[in-house]
């Protein structure tokens, strides 16, 4: 059976991808996110996984408001990232998995969980921007599936749902015949709002509690409703689902590898967790 | 806290899509360099095409975030709109609290609390 080595969850505002671009690791403003994340890369060296499920919300580029899934599964050779209209930098095609795909996807719909499937599929800065905070080189060295989950338009699904299609995506993996090594990643969060007039909205005290929950307590937060959430970590903090999705694949008891907190990065109170099975 | 309206807050639901659509839509587009272009060139045409009510248009004209969210559009579609300005995230916040972009800034930075 396929294992799961662990669980990193990592905000991914598009300016990340600027600041790469532009070599911005060092400056000032940039520094104390970026110096996040070699304790994560050398965890990634060190493990090797083979394949990376990541589970993030598009922002308008595979999907638009016509056809607006709930839950959404890649099941493509490939993974193309594109112009998103702001002009970060488009990086290098990512491999997919079909069959491991295709696995995740019939194991989730026999436990009543109904993706669509997706077999031509973009993705954006919420996939591409964490796997290249990973994989500096942008030689990915894992193999991906992607799936998505709906911050966009309300209504959302619950936390409590996410966190079940975690546990679900966690049972697929593990009766996968094969021997893959697998990393899950969720991204999005931690608490932002851009727009109305509460623009700017950060709620560090909440963002605190939601990580060491994850840890400590990991349905903790599957007690709001997707309003409530709204209200405690903002209109777009709501992407913490994704976190919520990526830590119901672990068992209950979790060692945390490392944690970086920083406020903020563009408009947003940045998170980074990695989690492994205890 | 369940059912209470967040305040300065719209909640981008059924209601919002279905009013916004066109104005949504024609932001989707701005995904690619030739319909922003297109849209530099004539932006009365391009509004035309895809439908936009007065507001939408208003609001598009006067580049006011406010009144696009209030009009329908969502957050991520209307960033699009914004890149094609060189627009960041800090000026729309500045734009949206009547704040100044540094005042918007330390604002954020005060978010670190002590």
């Amino acid at each position: 059976m396929a294992e799961i080595l662990g669980a990193i969850t990592v905000s991914h505002v598009p300016s990340i991808g600027g600041a790469i671009a532009r070599g911005l690791q060092n400056d000032p403003y940039w520094k104390p996110f970026f110096d996040g994340f070699p304790p994560v890369r050398d965890w990634l060296a060190r493990v090797r996984p083979d394949v990376a499920v990541v589970v993030y919300n598009d922002h308008g580029l595979n999907f638009f408001l016509d056809k607006m899934p709930t839950f959404a599964v890649g099941a493509a050779p490939e993974y193309r990232n594109a112009d998103e209209g702001w002009g970060i930098p488009v990086v290098p095609p990512f491999r997919g998995d079909p069959a491991l795909s295709w696995h995740l996807i019939e194991s989730l719909v026999d436990e009543e969980f109904d993706p669509v499937t997706c077999q031509e599929m973009t993705v954006d800065h919420a996939f591409t921007l964490p796997m290249a905070l990973f994989w500096p080189d942008m030689q990915w060295p894992v193999r991906t599936v992607p799936v998505v989950v709906n911050t966009v338009q309300a209504p959302l699904p619950s936390a409590a749902r996410c966190y079940r299609l975690g546990q679900a995506i966690g049972r697929a993996i593990a009766s996968w015949p094969g021997r893959e090594r697998v990393v899950v990643i969720g991204t999005g969060g931690l608490s932002h709002q851009l727009d109305g007039e509460r623009a700017g909205f950060i709620n560090k005290d909440f963002d605190l509690r939601f990580i060491d929950s994850l840890m400590n307590d990991p349905a903790w937060a599957t007690k709001y409703s997707t309003a409530e959430l709204v209200e405690l970590a903002g209109t777009q903090g709501v992407e913490l689902l994704n976190w919520l999705v990526a830590r119901g694949t672990l068992p209950a008891k979790v060692r945390q590898r490392h944690v970086n907190y920083h406020i903020p990065v563009s408009n947003t109170a940045s998170g980074l967790l990695l989690l492994e099975p205890a | 806290m369940s059912r209470q309206p967040v305040p300065g807050t719209t909640i981008f639901d059924g209601e919002q899509a279905r009013k916004g659509y066109a104005l949504n839509k024609m932001c989707y587009s701005f995904n690619e360099a030739d319909n922003r272009a297109a849209f530099l060139r004539d932006e009365d045409a391009y509004c035309a095409r895809y439908g936009l009510n007065a507001a939408q248009r208003e609001a598009i004209r006067n580049r006011n975030v406010l009144s696009l969210i209030a009009a329908g559009g969502n957050a991520y579609y209307l960033a699009k709109f914004a890149g094609i300005f060189g627009l960041d995230m800090q000026d729309i916040g500045a734009q949206q609290t009547g704040l100044t972009k540094d005042q918007f800034k330390a604002r954020l930075l005060a978010a670190r609390g002590v």
